[in-house]
């Protein structure tokens, strides 16, 4: 499923980045070598919901939700980067707006969300994040928990430049 | 009167040991920490898989003649109503799932959902719909009747493997060992029946065979 919800922000987020880049950008060769980028998981961006706030976290907490953003070829790891997360978790439901926060990278491309209790829901015991804010191709992930008592998640991102 | 006591005594035995195959996945399922957080119609949903797989166990019980108290014709008549019901289990399964998270729903019936188990259930879900459509055009279908046991019994094995491996590999309301249980039951007892009754054979042949057993 993809979205194609832009607001204004996004938009001049990436133009500024096309700018940045110049048209070179475009044409990086992808090295057999490199790093490869992502790609999104089946069902990662079902009950999406766009520009969820970013925030300290999400709920009550409690579940640690984690991970790495890089950027494809080289592995850069990427700061500043907002990844969006959302889940069934014992605070509400995925389509629930309070279910969803994001995160920002930090230097090292790291980004850490405290979040409610995950819980299996529609069989699995699962997570969902994304990457869509439009410098970097999007990405949609939908981890899976080892086991339902689990109390973190990891999920990493190798995005590639739009 | 000694043997009717017999009788009843296994009746009884032979009623109770269903009820509880039945019954204990199903108050284990209500009982599940996970109902308490969803909704009422996610609860819903997911109850009406449980009643689903529990009603399973009847058909080829009923079939095979192994519930006490029912002749051969009053059981294909119960085999039908049962059946009926099960359509409905589905419905309000798959209905109560749409509503709680349509994505998820229309991945699966479009076969591109991440878990593996819904697509052993979507599977399971059209060969429902099908027995379901065969019975209503019966008549006008024309089949033979070694035809139509044929191709019902092929739906059923569907049916029944399809759920089966559905609900073993869901992590969902319904507890571990009794799911499990239940679905070694509903396999072994529709194995047994296709068996016992040499569907893939002609009446006549069947007839035979059954008087040189």
């Amino acid at each position: 499923m993809t979205h194609v919800l832009l607001n204004r922000r996004d938009l001049l987020a990436a133009g500024g980045a096309l700018l940045a880049l110049g048209a070179s950008g475009h044409h990086l060769p992808a090295s057999a070598q490199g790093l490869a980028p992502t790609p999104s998981m089946r069902g990662g961006s079902n009950n999406y919901r766009p520009d969820a706030p970013i925030v300290e976290r999400i709920g009550g907490g409690g579940f640690w939700m984690s991970g790495t953003v890089r950027r494809a070829g080289d592995g850069a790891p990427l700061q500043g980067q907002r990844i969006q997360i959302w889940a069934h978790t014992t605070e509400g439901h995925e389509r629930d707006p309070h279910s969803h926060g994001a995160t920002l990278t930090d230097e090292n491309g790291r980004f850490r969300l405290e979040m409610p209790q995950i819980v299996p829901a529609f069989g699995q015991a699962h997570g969902h994040l994304a990457y869509d804010s439009g410098e970097f191709e999007t990405v949609f992930l939908r981890p899976l928990m080892a086991s339902a008592k689990d109390t973190s998640l990891e999920a990493h991102f190798v995005l590639t430049p739009v | 009167m000694l043997e009717a006591r017999k009788r009843l005594v296994k009746a009884c035995l032979i009623w109770s040991a269903v009820a509880t195959a039945v019954a204990v996945p199903f108050i284990a399922a209500t009982l599940s920490p996970l109902l308490a957080w969803r909704e009422p119609v996610y609860i819903v949903a997911c109850l009406a898989g449980a009643v689903g797989l529990g009603l399973m166990l009847f058909q080829p019980l009923l079939i095979g003649g192994a519930l006490p108290g029912f002749s051969p014709y009053k059981a294909r008549g119960v085999h039908r109503w049962i059946g009926a019901l099960l359509v409905a289990a589905v419905v309000v399964h798959v209905a109560g799932l749409w509503i709680t998270s349509p994505p998820d729903v229309i991945d699966a019936l479009l076969f591109r959902s991440p878990t593996p188990f819904a697509a052993w259930g979507v599977i399971a879900m059209w060969a429902i719909f099908a027995v379901a459509i065969m019975v209503a055009l019966r008549q006008r279908l024309g089949l033979r009747p070694r035809a139509w046991r044929i191709a019902h019994t092929l739906l059923a094995a569907v049916i029944v493997i399809g759920t089966a491996v559905h609900s073993v590999l869901i992590e969902g309301t319904m507890e571990t060992v009794s799911k499990v249980a239940l679905c070694a039951l509903v396999v072994a007892a529709t194995l047994k029946v296709i068996v016992d009754k040499r569907v893939w054979q002609s009446r006549a042949r069947r007839a035979e065979q059954r008087q040189t057993d």
